[in-house]
C-alpha cells in the first residue's frame, strides 16, 4: 500500500472503529492515535511518492497541504482529548453522541486528505462535500436552539456552494471533452492541465466563475460567508479549530487547482482580478466586523474571514513572490488560528460562557491560558517578530509595486482588524477578573506547540522549506 | 433518427424547466410535494433517454434511483413527516408569485444567455441540455430562497440537485461521478429529513424557520 492511500485507509478504518467502541478514554487515545500515524505517513511524502494514478496523486503543491492537515488533525486530536472530557463531565456530550463525534472527526480527516490527494476533479468534489456533511452534523451536535440554527444555515449555504461548484466542474469535462475525448481522462487532473491549452477558452470562464461562487462559499469569502461565524460559534471548539484552520484551506486549494488550470490557458480569462477584489472585500468587511463582537468565537471566526481574504488577495496578484507570500501566510494561520481557537475552548469552559463581556482578568486569574491567548491574538494580528507579520510584510512588499492602492486598502483593512483584536483581548486578558475562575486542567501542550512553531518561523525558516516553497510558488504561476 | 433523438431529449429537459416553474407559486405543501414527485418523474425519463441515445447503459442506474428514490421514497416520506407534524397549512412566501415568476423568467432568459453563447463549439444535444440545466438550477436557487419553510427548502435544494444531474448526464461519457453525487443527492435528503427535521420538532415543535430566526447573528 502506498502512502497515498495510507493516509486514507487509516482514518477510514479508525472512523469504523470509533463508530462503535465504547468508552470515553479509548477512544479518545485512539482518535489521537490515528490521527498522529497519518501525520507520519503524511511526512514520509516528502521522501518518496508514488506515480500519479487516474484517482490520486501527490505533487509539491498539495504535499504542502497534506502535511500541514495532518499535523493541525493531529494537535486538534490532542486538544479535543482534553476538551471532550469537560463535556462530558458537564453533561454537554452524552458517551453515544461522543462515539458519533470521533467517528465523525475521522471522517473529516479523511475527507480533508481525500480532497487534497484527489487527481480527479470528480473525486475532489466529493470529498469536499463529504467534508461538508461531516462539519454539518458536528456543527449540529450540541443540538441547542443556536446550533441547530447554525448547523442548518451552513448546511443550506454549504451546499448550494458545493451544488454551484459541481456545475463548474461538469463544465470543466465539457470544456475538456473535445481535445482530450469521453471518460475519465477529461477529469483527471495531471492530464487536464498538461492539455489545457486547447481547451474551449468561454467554457473554461464560465466554469471558473461557478467554481469560484462555490469553493469561494467553503473558503467563507465575503459576501458569501454568513455561514462561518454561525458554524465556528456553536459547534464545538475542536471543530472550530479545525474548520478554520484546514477545512477553509481544502476548500482555497480547489480554487487554486482550477486558477492553474486557467492560466494554463492562453486565451481564458486571468482568474487574477476576481480573486484580488474577493480577497480585498472579505479582508476589510471581516476587520469591521471585528468590533461589534459579543461572542469570543464568533470573533475570531471573522477574524478567520479577514485573514482568508488576504491570502486570496495574495494568490490572486500571482507571481512568485506574492504565491510564496499567500503560502506562507496560509501556513502561519492555519497554526495561530487553532492555537487560539485551543485557548478559546478552554477559556469558554473556565468561564462557563463565550460572551466577552462575562470573561475578564484572565491573565491574573489563569496565567498560562491568558499569557497563551495573548500571544496567538498578538501572533494573528500580525505584530513582529512572529510568523504572520513576515508573510504579511511580504503579501503587501510583493503587491505594493503592482496595485498600491488596492494594498493601501489591504493595510488599513489588517490595521482596522489589529485594533479590533486589542480592544476585545483588553477586556477578555487583562483588568477586573470577572467570571468563574477556576484552574482549567487541560493540556497546553497542542496551543503552545503551535504557538512556539509561528514564533520559530517569524525568525528563521529553514532554507530547504524555503526552497520547497519558492518551487510551489512558481508552479502556481 | 437523430432529429427525434434530438427533439425528444429537448422536449423532456423543457418540461423540467416547466415543471421547476410550477414548483415555484405552490402555496400548500402536499400540493408542492407531488409537483416535486412530477419533476423527479420527468429527470427520470430525461436520464433514461439520455441513456438510450448515448448508447451508455449506467445511465440506466441514474435513471432508476431518480425515479425510485427521488420521485417515490423522498415524497411519501416528506408526506409523513408533514402529516405526524400537522403542518398541511399555507405556506408563507417571501414575495408573491407574480414577482416569483417573473424572476423565474429573468433567470431562464439568463442561463439561456450565458450557456448558448459559451458552448457554440459543443454538439447541439449537450449544448442546450446545459442551458436548461442551468435554468433548472438557477430556479432551484430561486425556490429555496423564496421559501421559508424547511420542507419548502429541502424541495427546492432537491430540484438543484435534479438539475445537476441533468447537467451530468448531457454531459455525453462523463466518468463516475453520475453515480457518485446522485448517492450523494440521497445521502443529503436522508440527513435533512431524518435528522434536521426530527431535531427541529424534537426542540421548537415546529419545521417553520422563522421559529428559528429568533438567533440572528449576535448573542445578547
Amino acid at each position: 500500500m502506498s502512502a497515498v492511500t495510507a493516509i486514507l485507509v487509516v482514518p477510514a478504518l479508525a472512523a469504523v472503529l470509533l463508530a462503535v467502541l465504547p468508552g470515553y478514554r479509548i477512544t479518545a487515545r485512539l482518535n489521537m492515535l490515528a490521527a498522529f500515524a497519518t501525520f507520519l505517513i503524511a511526512l514520509s511524502l516528502f521522501f518518496g511518492r508514488p506515480q500519479p494514478g487516474p484517482y490520486l496523486h501527490v505533487d509539491d503543491l498539495n504535499n504542502v497541504f497534506i502535511v500541514l492537515t495532518t499535523f493541525v488533525g493531529f494537535t486538534t486530536s490532542v486538544f479535543s482529548a482534553s476538551y471532550i472530557e469537560h463535556e462530558l463531565e458537564i453533561g454537554r456530550l452524552t458517551p453515544s453522541f461522543l462515539r458519533f463525534y470521533h467517528a465523525m472527526y475521522q471522517v473529516l480527516m479523511f475527507a480533508m486528505n481525500l480532497a487534497l490527494a484527489a487527481n480527479n476533479i470528480g473525486v475532489m468534489w466529493v470529498a469536499i462535500e463529504l467534508a461538508t456533511l461531516a462539519t454539518v452534523l458536528m456543527v449540529g451536535i450540541y443540538r441547542t436552539h443556536e446550533a441547530l440554527e447554525a448547523a442548518w444555515k451552513y448546511f443550506i449555504l454549504g451546499s448550494v456552494g458545493i451544488a454551484l461548484a459541481l456545475f463548474g466542474t461538469i463544465l470543466i469535462y465539457m470544456a475538456a471533452r473535445p481535445s482530450i475525448g469521453e471518460g475519465l481522462d477529461a477529469m483527471v487532473w495531471t492530464v487536464l492541465i498538461s492539455r489545457a491549452a486547447a481547451f474551449d477558452p468561454a467554457l473554461l470562464n464560465v466554469a471558473f466563475v461557478f467554481l469560484l461562487l462555490g469553493y469561494g462559499t467553503k473558503v467563507g469569502l465575503a459576501p458569501l460567508h454568513a455561514w462561518l461565524p454561525d458554524a465556528h460559534a456553536e459547534g464545538p471548539t475542536p471543530i472550530s479549530a479545525v474548520l478554520s484552520g484546514l477545512l477553509l484551506n481544502v476548500a482555497l486549494y480547489a480554487l487554486l487547482r482550477f486558477k492553474m488550470l486557467l492560466a494554463a490557458n492562453p486565451h481564458a480569462l486571468t482568474p487574477g482580478p476576481l480573486m484580488v477584489t474577493m480577497g480585498v472585500i472579505s479582508a476589510v468587511f471581516a476587520a469591521f466586523m471585528l468590533y461589534r463582537r459579543r461572542d469570543i468565537k464568533r470573533m475570531f471566526a471573522y477574524s478567520s474571514i479577514e485573514h482568508m481574504g488576504i491570502i486570496t488577495f495574495a494568490f490572486g496578484m500571482g507571481g512568485p513572490l506574492a504565491n510564496f507570500a499567500g503560502l506562507l501566510h496560509m501556513t502561519m494561520h492555519s497554526l495561530t488560528k487553532s492555537a487560539i481557537f485551543f485557548a478559546v475552548g478552554h477559556v469558554a469552559q473556565v468561564k462557563g460562557t463565550q460572551r466577552i463581556a462575562d470573561m475578564g482578568g484572565l491573565t491574573v486569574t489563569n496565567p498560562v491560558l491568558g499569557w497563551g491567548l495573548v500571544l496567538g491574538v498578538v501572533a494573528i494580528a500580525g505584530l513582529p517578530p512572529l510568523g504572520i507579520f513576515m508573510s504579511e510584510f511580504l503579501v503587501v512588499t510583493s503587491t505594493f509595486t503592482r496595485q498600491p492602492w488596492l494594498t493601501i486598502v489591504l493595510v488599513l483593512g489588517i490595521l482596522i482588524g489589529l485594533a479590533g483584536l486589542f480592544l476585545r483581548l483588553n477586556t477578555i486578558a487583562f483588568g477586573e477578573p470577572r467570571g468563574p475562575t477556576a484552574e482549567s486542567k487541560a493540556s497546553y501542550v497542542p496551543m503552545f506547540a503551535h504557538l512556539a512553531l509561528v514564533f520559530v518561523a517569524g525568525i528563521y525558516i529553514p532554507a530547504d522549506l524555503v526552497a520547497w516553497f519558492q518551487n510551489v510558488a512558481k508552479l502556481l504561476g | 433518427m437523430r432529429g427525434i433523438a434530438f427533439d425528444i431529449a429537448h422536449l423532456l429537459a423543457g418540461s423540467l424547466v416547466l415543471v421547476s416553474f410550477l414548483q415555484l407559486y405552490q402555496d400548500r405543501l402536499y400540493a408542492l410535494l407531488n409537483i416535486f414527485a412530477v419533476h423527479a418523474f420527468v429527470l427520470a425519463l430525461s436520464v433514461a433517454w439520455q441513456a438510450y441515445v448515448q448508447g451508455a447503459p449506467h445511465l440506466y442506474v441514474t435513471a432508476l434511483i431518480a425515479l425510485v428514490f427521488k420521485a417515490i421514497v423522498i415524497p411519501v416520506a416528506l408526506h409523513r413527516i408533514i402529516v405526524r407534524l400537522g403542518i398541511h397549512r399555507e405556506i408563507e412566501k417571501v414575495v408573491g408569485v407574480g414577482t416569483a415568476m417573473l424572476l423565474g423568467m429573468g433567470l431562464v432568459a439568463l442561463a439561456m444567455v450565458v450557456m448558448l453563447r459559451v458552448t457554440e463549439g459543443a454538439d447541439p444535444l449537450a449544448r442546450e441540455d446545459l442551458a436548461f440545466a442551468l435554468s433548472v438550477v438557477l430556479l432551484g436557487l430561486l425556490m429555496m430562497v423564496t421559501r421559508r419553510n424547511a420542507v419548502g427548502q429541502v424541495v427546492g435544494f432537491m430540484s438543484l440537485e435534479n438539475g445537476l444531474v441533468l447537467a451530468a448526464t448531457g454531459a455525453k461519457g462523463m466518468p463516475l461521478v453520475v453515480e457518485i453525487s446522485v448517492a450523494f443527492s440521497i445521502l443529503i435528503a436522508f440527513i435533512v429529513i431524518g435528522i434536521f427535521l426530527f431535531r427541529i420538532r424534537e426542540r421548537f415543535d415546529t419545521v417553520d424557520l422563522q421559529a428559528l430566526d429568533r438567533f440572528r447573528g449576535e448573542r445578547q
